[in-house]
């Protein structure tokens, strides 16, 4: 079918500076041209979110709160070795202890590397745990307790063999190996990383396909060079609702409730694993309590509770706790980061090189994203990035992955080369930076901020010393294309929007009711949402911050479309055709307003009780920059500039951040209170990253040592700097909403930010993160450099 | 429905640490030479077994049968259904399941429910009038104070606690009020905007 098309003419630009038109053309179904916000009703206003009350009244369902007729509940038997060969397991005893419904032994796991024989078939040699908390078996019983003590009585025979937790041992020649055969990586949420690349003891790499031009000759025509080395901590997501799933096998059908990213991708997952058809497996989630990247695939918990449940022919709850989810819930990798940037004297990038190497523990994608590749024009730059696998638990994406670290070293090398050509950071980012965007945040954020205020490093006397910093983020404008929507209206005027995209508390289903609301005329109150549902069309997942450019179009073009038909059931009663009708102010009225009805009479004349349409997200408007399959990235990134204005203690060592200022673009800002929210909670997490958070490694037994949250130091509201958000409204007449997303640029820039201003306090630049009070006092030469 | 097990004590000492699982060996030999009375020591004990208590939650009397081992949040979510309160750590790092005791926020994770005794519990399901949301639970929709919403009902019992005890709070004061709970989603900073909105038109 020749899909038919028209041309119309979008906004574009920054609203502030000034906005311009762009003709695009569109197909069929897409909804006419938005104008800019300050003409809208619901888009863009800071509508209160959908399930506030839900959620402070304590009646927001999370998937730890489902409770199913005869559920049973399930915990994991884990490996207390960091390697070791699984010899035997008896599981007799704890299947005969009294309330055991069900044991499953997890004779294969995924989420991690996995091993080939050099012809790509993955290697079967007997079951090997890699790590600490490595899961073996798994006990579905009438109660917890029960549970737990059932598998106590599992007697598991382990062959111990030698281990390494620490990244630098790991790439000794003699280091014991973590895998003995060449690796491929996992397909669950990895990313793209090449299944061809050397592999040397613990090393695999180096992957240089980001490389272009010639670095060295490039740093040979340098007049200044600066280079360093910088060093990044895991971090671990921990969520404050733990991994979490309730199995329910039938002989009809799966249903799975879990605290899930991505319910649509879970189904997908379920359906191949258990080799059920699609329509056979449901996944549910309703309120989800954050996710960060962690919570994107299945994990070997679900397909054991989906194992459980199958054998026991019972609901099967299994809720990590919290040891566990430090453990093995997935982690922010380390990385290890070598950095030499050449330019001129006007500022003017001649070459950068970057060498990595980084560790995801047994899996693999410790890199730096593409955040040293992309921000600033460079025709040559070298990189080179290296996994190093340990025996801890895997890594997966968290938060902007790759790009958080790589930001943390570049946006500091680049404000060392400010220094060294005696440039103001922000005019030497003006010289290098091609983003317009960024340069309009620089100069709000740098007016807000007060940069003048700037002084040069260590210009305070006492031990208390003040100092400012900048950095940048980067992070693709990202889309998936299969999303899809869902819009209702019943004959009683009710509207509905359905799709099983969920939210996992950025707040897409009030997103949602505005989009649709806005188009029909409504309020945001008069639209039902239901998501977290993969009975709905299946909608995109909640990570790499698309969601909002991927599912909002298709709700306003499946609004739009079900509008048509609403006014093509009511023109004969205005004797007019639908082009002249509109739906505006809870009604339907003729284009020049003389003649109305309400919505719910209009609907009333509605021939069945519903009409629907359904849409799915069209390709941008003039094309992707990128696209693979069905994911998809616009012509323009992501941008964002943060400011930060710490004290540093010079005698405890202390950091503290004491004001941040971060401007923003998401392209149309759909709802400005919940994306405050989401930026204040990436600088939050970004302080956190910058100056508390550290997993830590005991090299002697391979155990975290601090597998809790009183040891692993996160932010709370003490350290809670006050913080001033700027968002820019952005057009680009991409989509029908021609909105991007917040979540990864939010943190991108902040640590990097944070330690700017150190350096600008304390003179001392610190390449190691976190900047712990040891840290700091061991850079001021007070205290011996801790190894 | 509460069939849970006798255990010697928290699952999670157990768990938890080497040090954990030392220290309940040690007192499970030294207790009752310690209280010098075998006698006394066996009056005070609950259990083993489940040990019928009633709780006074949201000011209803609820009559429940509990083992010794049972933590308040446990026996407010499982046995009582009241699942607003939520369970993060099990080990009063976070505290996402607070609930006032006598108006007073406390972890509930960290008590037993059979030393709750008669103290009034109240979890979030009771804080709002009917239909008439407490001032801070207004706060926080209308400053967004929350993402995940995982955090929230302890936010809001220890935002509400404050505000009894302290009806002008200065930001400090708040900052204090919430500094055990872990919001990773890192709504504070309009949490803390909600407290004290909450303050200023909430009812004094």
């Amino acid at each position: 079918m020749p899909a038919e098309t028209r041309t119309q003419k979008y906004p574009v630009g920054i609203a502030s500076v000034s906005l311009g038109e762009i003709e695009r053309r569109v197909g069929e179904g897409e909804a006419p041209p938005l104008p800019p916000n300050a003409k809208l009703t619901y888009i863009g206003k800071p509508v209160p979110r959908i399930n506030g009350r839900a959620k402070v009244t304590g009646r927001a369902t999370y998937t730890v709160d489902v409770k199913l007729s005869g559920m049973l509940h399930a915990r994991l038997l884990r490996s207390p070795h960091p390697h070791a060969r699984v010899l035997s397991i008896d599981t007799k005893p704890a299947a005969r202890h009294p309330g055991v419904r069900a044991v499953h032994v997890l004779d294969a796991v995924i989420g991690r590397a996995v091993e080939t024989t050099g012809q790509g078939a993955a290697v079967s040699s007997g079951r090997r745990v890699l790590y600490v908390g490595d899961p073996v078996a798994a006990v579905a019983a009438v109660t917890p307790q029960a549970a737990q003590m059932a598998l106590d009585l599992i007697k598991v025979d382990y062959k111990r063999l030698p281990f390494v937790v620490d990244i630098e041992d790991a790439r000794k020649p003699d280091a014991p190996l973590v895998f003995d055969h060449p690796v491929r990586s996992e397909g669950f949420g990895g990313g793209q990383i090449p299944n061809e690349l050397p592999q040397h003891g613990n090393v695999r790499g180096p992957n240089t396909s980001a490389s272009r031009g010639d670095a060295a000759a490039g740093l040979a025509t340098a007049d200044v060079v600066v280079e360093g080395e910088f060093r990044t901590q895991v971090q671990t997501h921990s969520c404050l609702e733990p991994h979490a799933v309730v199995a329910d096998w039938r002989e009809d059908g799966l249903t799975v409730y879990m605290s899930t990213q991505y319910t649509a991708g879970i189904r997908a997952q379920l359906a191949a694993a258990f080799g059920l058809p699609l329509g056979r497996v449901r996944v549910v989630v309703d309120a989800m309590g954050g996710g960060f990247g962690s919570k994107t695939g299945v994990g070997n918990y679900v397909l054991a509770a989906v194992a459980l449940s199958r054998q026991a022919s019972a609901p099967v709850r299994l809720v990590l706790d919290r040891h566990e989810e430090q453990i093995d819930s997935g982690n922010r990798p380390a990385t290890v980061q070598h950095l030499r940037v050449g330019a001129r004297r006007d500022g003017t990038l001649t070459g950068v090189s970057i060498d990595t190497y980084g560790t995801a523990g047994v899996a693999l994608g410790a890199g730096v994203g593409n955040f040293t590749e992309s921000i600033y024009q460079c025709p040559n730059f070298a990189m080179a990035q290296s996994d190093v696998f340990i025996n801890a638990g895997p890594g997966c994406a968290m938060r902007a992955p790759g790009n958080a670290p790589g930001a943390f070293a570049y946006e500091q090398v680049i404000d060392e080369l400010a220094g060294k050509l005696d440039m103001d950071p922000l005019a030497l980012r003006d010289r290098i930076d091609a983003s317009p965007v960024r340069r309009e945040e620089r100069r709000v954020g740098a007016e807000r901020f007060g940069w003048s205020r700037r002084r040069p490093p260590g210009s305070d006397s006492g031990p208390i010393k003040r100092g400012l910093g900048m950095a940048q983020s980067l992070w693709g404008a990202n889309v998936q294309t299969n999303s899809s929507c869902e819009v209702r209206i019943l004959r009683d005027g009710s509207v509905e929007v359905l799709s099983s995209v969920q939210d996992i508390g950025s707040g897409i289903g009030t997103v949602l009711a505005q989009v649709v609301a806005e188009e029909l005329g409504l309020r945001p109150d008069d639209i039902v949402v239901r998501i977290g549902d993969t009975d709905f069309p299946a909608g995109p997942p909640s990570y790499g911050s698309l969601t909002t450019a991927s599912i909002t179009p298709p709700a306003r073009n499946a609004a739009y479309q079900a509008l048509r038909k609403l006014l093509e059931t009511v023109a004969p009663s205005f004797g007019t055709t639908p082009e002249n009708l509109l739906a505006r102010s809870g009604g339907i009225s003729t284009v020049d307003g003389r003649r109305s009805i309400g919505f719910r009479e209009a609907a009333a004349q509605l021939p069945v009780t519903q009409i629907s349409a359904v849409a799915s997200r069209s390709d941008d408007y003039g094309g992707f920059g990128r696209k693979f399959g069905d994911m998809a990235s616009a012509r323009n990134a992501l941008g964002g500039v943060q400011f930060a204005e710490v004290t540093v203690d010079t005698e405890t060592g202390s950091v503290r951040v004491e004001r941040m200022v971060a401007v923003h673009d998401c392209g149309r800002p759909m709802n400005p209170l919940q994306l405050e929210s989401q930026i204040q909670g990436g600088i939050l997490q970004g302080i956190s990253y910058a100056l508390f958070e550290e997993r830590i490694l005991d090299r002697h037994t391979g155990h975290m040592l601090n597998p809790n949250l009183e040891q692993y130091k996160i932010l709370h509201s003490r350290e809670t700097p006050q913080i001033e958000v700027h968002i820019l409204e952005y057009y680009q007449g991409n989509s029908a909403t021609d909105a991007y997303g917040i979540a990864e640029p939010s943190n991108v820039a902040t640590a990097p930010a944070v330690a700017n201003a150190v350096y600008n306090a304390i003179g001392v630049r610190m390449r190691t993160l976190p900047m712990t009070p040891a840290a700091i006092l061991g850079a001021l030469g007070r205290v011996p450099h801790r190894s | 429905m509460a069939q849970h097990r006798q255990q010697m004590s928290r699952r999670s000492f157990l768990r938890g640490s080497g040090v954990g699982a030392a220290t309940t060996v040690l007192l499970d030999k030294t207790l009752p030479d310690f209280l010098g009375d075998a006698q006394a020591a066996e009056d005070n004990t609950a259990g083993p077994g489940a040990v019928p208590i009633t709780l006074d939650v949201n000011g209803v009397p609820c009559a429940l049968s509990v083992a010794p081992s049972t933590t308040l949040v446990e026996a407010l979510r499982d046995a009582l259904e009241l699942t607003g309160t939520k369970l993060a750590c099990d080990r009063g790092a976070c505290s996402a399941c607070t609930v006032w005791l006598d108006g007073a926020p406390v972890a509930s994770c960290m008590m037993l429910a059979i030393d709750v005794g008669a103290r009034k519990v109240t979890t979030i399901e009771g804080l709002a009038q009917g239909d008439e949301l407490h001032p801070v639970q207004s706060a926080f929709i209308a400053h967004d104070a929350l993402q995940c919403g995982f955090c929230t009902p302890g936010l809001v019992m220890s935002c509400a606690a404050l505000l009894e005890k302290n009806p002008h709070p200065t930001i400090d004061e708040v900052k204090a009020a919430i500094s055990g709970h872990l919001c990773r989603c890192g709504a504070y900073p309009h949490v803390i905007a909600a407290a004290l909105d909450a303050a200023r038109n909430g009812k004094t």
